[in-house]
């Protein structure tokens, strides 16, 4: 079948199996930039935003995204950068398998929350797991982050 | 020091955040087969018969492998420097799986689908054969879990299959028995500890395609990539020189990725059809199919005299190697090795047991590898000990521990399957850390605990811990350094680079020997045909071993450059100096760029390259004190870390940002070990926490305070003073958590996890036995 959505803004067709889930049409139409994690909407490490919200792609049906705007981290390649120096200056990078996937999620929260508190982020995030950090240096990179308005 | 110890942003943090195609699956060939590989359902059977004939005909599948396309070769999958210290008892597939998960077929096809629906038309006919699950059981079962004749220990490990004993060890120092006999206190108990699960973000990938020179080339996702290579050419009798082996990024390993994993079958897939061949793990094949920690039972004894001094420890340990061997002995080993010299003043150590085969997933290595359970065992009898003798458990620890300029007799008696490494502690800031960790956590107020209303019981408790940097005289590691025209570098390493930043702090060690500025060096890691030899990302041996090997080539090129600016200026070698920017002998100068230009296009032409290896002849350990706050719900036993404590002596950090992340990191990792993190097995051997869903790991949540400082501290062996910090963070979390909910409600947890149940049922049991009823 075929889906018709935007991905970064640009118009794209797609012909997908009806049970095709969007992270497998996005790496087969090399967007590497969306990895796999669990194919359990578990870990939030293939999260996109779709319009604007996150959402786990191993576990979305691409045909659900018919007519929607799909983001992945290229499209939003400013704040990821910004993102990057904070992460970079708290030593919170390490493996790097899920950072496009905290930075999706860190800018649709920029946009959703007003000030959050610390509970707030936690709870906005709590979905997107890290195996490395031990979450602290994310955290500190993240408020920084939030902080520039 | 210019670029050591300072907190500069990791080399490829920015590539990453921003979505660069960098990892193992991101590398694959266009066009790949896909693997896929048909899995046990079964704990144990014998395969009777397999017919792949409905397979091979569906359109779209290129190749099917069984047991029957292979020689039997005995390997191990390990991943450890050779002769491995752990059994070749594995074939790349066999006729016998031994446990749910195990390979039974591969299938390679044109995509997913087809290759799934492979699978499903290989007829397998089992015979189903009776498992060993319970590891308390193992040891001379009448089943025998390799009854296979070929296996066999590559040196004297204790191996004995027959009696499903991978390995064996036993070793005393003294008389323990006379010596406990002698003290006025003994304390006798048995811990238990589970497995865990890595559980890093990258599931276990690698693809495989055969190059325009003919040679097979593969992206891994491991940690130890050229003990990959070698591991290809023994199992698949394809000439090493024949194969590349390449480590792209890697999305986290923990020792997850230290044994090989889907390489041998993805290669052998693409040697036989010729095409490119690609595998991903799924999450569940991470869980069943990879490694997980060895599950251990763990029985000590403590003896003291009544002033409080430590006399004897007792260990005898039963260690659950799953159904293969990997890290069988050396697990086993650093559980004594890496924990007894802690309490150095004793008079006697006695250390032994087994480590037995079952019908689990196999376990292997894993960050803490050992130490972590040791650490449990003797930290908690420490508390249990003093609490007995009316002593404090810091003030017992700052009498009875090794300090400075100390040794243990152990680092002698106990290496990694062979014997060790006698060496003094020429660094140990253990009294620093306890007493700066103390403040940290307010201990004086605090412990040990306090009711703080509302059905709520708090508090403290701590343990002091140690690790090693490298395994001596076995693993090496290597580096080149090359210089470029316009005066920038490469920096060629065999380090393995997972995450934990290797890339990052080795350049910073070339730029502080060099004296140049980080960015002049362009590093480039872990690739069999490109890079030196490196053993690999573990036995926290990249900082130590790699880093020194960096050292040395770093200052081979300052020596190189000076000669070559004397030669141009024509002055004195020992006269003359290179500032980083310039090559200066009085008032004489040549830049960097304008001499790296010469001596490519103008002038005695020459490409400078140094290169320079470093093994380690002692493996300086890295100690910490972990102090932990907790907070007990009483009426529901659910414990939540208010805050936690560590303060670390690992030598310089290179890099203290990265540092102190590999520290938070596996302090986290050994907080999820400590409450929930297990890895469950039904009744019949299938496993249960075989997704994201119920292997649960700690998340952003149950983080709360967490303060981690470093110790003042300059290891001369080490580069720039530096011992390893990547597997010390997670030991003290078990013992230093349920010595703190001892202290809260008075309930000594022995099985990890502390789960609520555990503590509500230890506080209902203590209840009982004090009231006469609940």
């Amino acid at each position: 079948m075929k889906v018709r959505f935007l991905v970064n803004g640009e118009k794209k067709t797609f012909e997908v199996k009806p049970d095709e889930y969007l992270l497998d049409t996005l790496r087969n139409n090399n967007y590497k930039s969306v990895r796999r994690g669990c194919e359990t909407s578990s870990c939030g490490i293939c999260t996109v935003l779709m319009d604007g919200m996150p959402v786990a792609s191993c576990s979305l049906l691409t045909a659900k995204a018919e007519g929607r705007h799909i983001t992945t981290v290229e499209g939003i390649q400013e704040d990821a950068e910004l993102l990057a120096g904070f992460f970079g200056r708290e030593g919170a990078d390490q493996c790097g398998y899920c950072n496009p996937s905290i930075a999706l999620a860190c800018y649709a929260m920029k946009r959703e929350l007003k000030d959050p508190t610390d509970e707030e982020i936690k709870a906005y995030l709590v979905g997107n797991l890290c195996r490395c950090s031990g979450y602290s240096g994310q955290h500190r990179a993240i408020r920084a982050y939030l902080e520039v308005k | 020091m210019k670029y050591v110890n300072k907190g500069i942003p990791s080399v490829d943090g920015r590539g990453l955040m921003m979505g660069k195609p960098a990892y193992t699956d991101d590398l694959a060939e266009q066009g790949s087969l896909v693997v896929k590989v048909l899995r046990s359902p079964h704990p144990f059977a014998r395969i009777k018969s397999i017919v792949t004939d409905k397979a091979l005909n569906l359109e779209g599948v290129e190749c099917v492998l069984t047991h029957k396309d292979f020689e039997r070769i005995p390997i191990t999958r390990a991943g450890q420097g050779y002769p491995e210290p752990s059994p070749h008892d594995k074939f790349v597939l066999d006729d016998y799986v031994r446990h749910v998960g195990d390979e039974v077929a591969a299938v390679a096809a044109v995509d997913t689908e087809t290759a799934l629906a492979a699978l499903d038309l290989i007829e397998v006919d089992y015979e189903i054969l009776e498992p060993v699950l319970d590891f308390e059981k193992a040891f001379g079962n009448k089943i025998v879990i390799h009854p296979e004749p070929e296996i066999h220990e590559m040196f004297p490990i204790g191996f004995d299959p027959a009696n499903n004993v991978a390995a064996s060890y036993m070793m005393n120092v003294g008389e323990i028995e006379k010596t406990l006999q002698e003290c006025d206190v003994v304390v006798e108990s048995s811990f238990y500890t589970q497995a865990q699960a890595h559980a890093m973000m990258e599931p276990h990938a690698v693809n495989a395609r055969i190059d325009y020179m003919g040679r097979l080339v593969l992206y891994s996702s491991t940690q130890t990539p050229f003990h990959v290579r070698r591991i290809i050419s023994q199992a698949l009798k394809y000439p090493l020189s024949k194969i590349r082996v390449i480590k792209p990024r890697v999305g986290g390993g923990f020792g997850g990725k230290q044994c090989v994993h889907g390489e041998l079958l993805v290669s052998a897939i693409t040697l036989r059809t010729g095409r490119p061949a690609k595998m991903a793990y799924t999450r569940k094949e991470v869980f069943e199919s990879t490694f997980s920690r060895h599950p251990m039972r763990i029985n000590i004894r403590l003896g003291a005299s009544k002033e409080g001094i430590l006399k004897g420890i007792d260990v005898d340990v039963l260690s659950d190697t799953g159904a293969y061997g990997e890290h069988a002995l050396t697990v086993f080993m650093v559980t004594g090795s890496k924990v007894f010299p802690l309490y150095n003043k004793v008079e006697s150590i006695r250390f032994g047991g087994r480590v037995v085969y079952t019908n689990h997933t196999p376990s292997g290595a894993f960050r803490g590898y050992g130490a972590i359970q040791g650490n449990f065992a003797l930290e908690s009898a420490i508390d249990i000990l003093c609490e007995k003798l009316g002593a404090d458990p810091v003030e017992f620890r700052l009498r009875n521990m090794i300090r400075e300029g100390e040794t243990s007799p152990i680092f002698e008696i106990m290496g990694e399957g062979t014997e060790g490494t006698a060496m003094v502690m020429e660094t140990c800031k253990l009294d620093y850390c306890i007493k700066r960790g103390m403040e940290l956590i307010g201990w004086k107020d605090k412990y040990p605990g306090s009711k703080t209303g509302g059905g709520k019981a708090r508090g403290v408790g701590m343990a002091i811990a140690m690790q090693g940097s490298g395994i001596p005289y076995i693993d090496m590691g290597a580096a080149m350094i090359k210089l470029n025209d316009d005066g920038f570098f490469n920096l060629l390493v065999g380090a393995t680079e997972i995450g934990q930043g290797s890339d990052t702090i080795l350049v910073q060690i070339a730029a502080e020997s060099l004296g140049v500025e980080p960015e002049k060096i362009i590093v480039y890691s872990s690739d069999s045909d490109l890079t030196p030899f490196d053993a690999g990302a573990y036995a926290s041996s990249t900082t130590y071993v790699s880093g020194n090997a960096v050292k040395k080539a770093a200052d081979g090129m300052s020596r190189m450059i000076i000669e070559e600016g004397a030669r141009i200026l024509g002055t004195a070698i020992e006269d003359t100096v290179f500032d980083g920017v310039s090559i200066i002998s009085g008032d004489r100068s040549i830049t960097l760029r304008d001499l790296s230009n010469k001596l490519f296009y103008n002038e005695n032409q020459r490409q400078l390259v140094s290169a320079e290896s470093y093994v380690g002849t002692k493996s300086p350990p890295p100690f910490m004190a972990g102090f932990a706050e907790v907070e007990v719900d009483t009426g529901t036993g659910k414990v939540e870390v208010l805050d936690y404590a560590a303060v670390v002596d690992c030598g310089t950090t290179i890099n203290p940002n990265l540092a102190r992340g590999q520290v938070e990191g596996a302090l986290v990792q050994g907080i999820g070990m400590t409450l929930f993190e297990d890895v469950v097995y039904s009744k019949t051997g299938s496993l249960m926490s075989n997704s994201m869903m119920n292997y649960r790991i700690p998340t952003r949540r149950e983080i709360n305070g967490m303060h981690v400082e470093f110790a003042e501290s300059y290891e001369t062996s080490g580069p720039f003073g530096a011992k390893s910090v990547g597997e010390i963070g997670i030991d003290t979390p078990p013992a230093a958590i349920t010595n703190a909910i001892y202290n809260a409600v008075g309930v000594r947890v022995r099985s990890l996890p502390a789960t609520p149940e555990k503590v509500l049922m230890g506080m209902l049991g203590k209840a009982v036995k004090e009231n006469g009823h609940g």
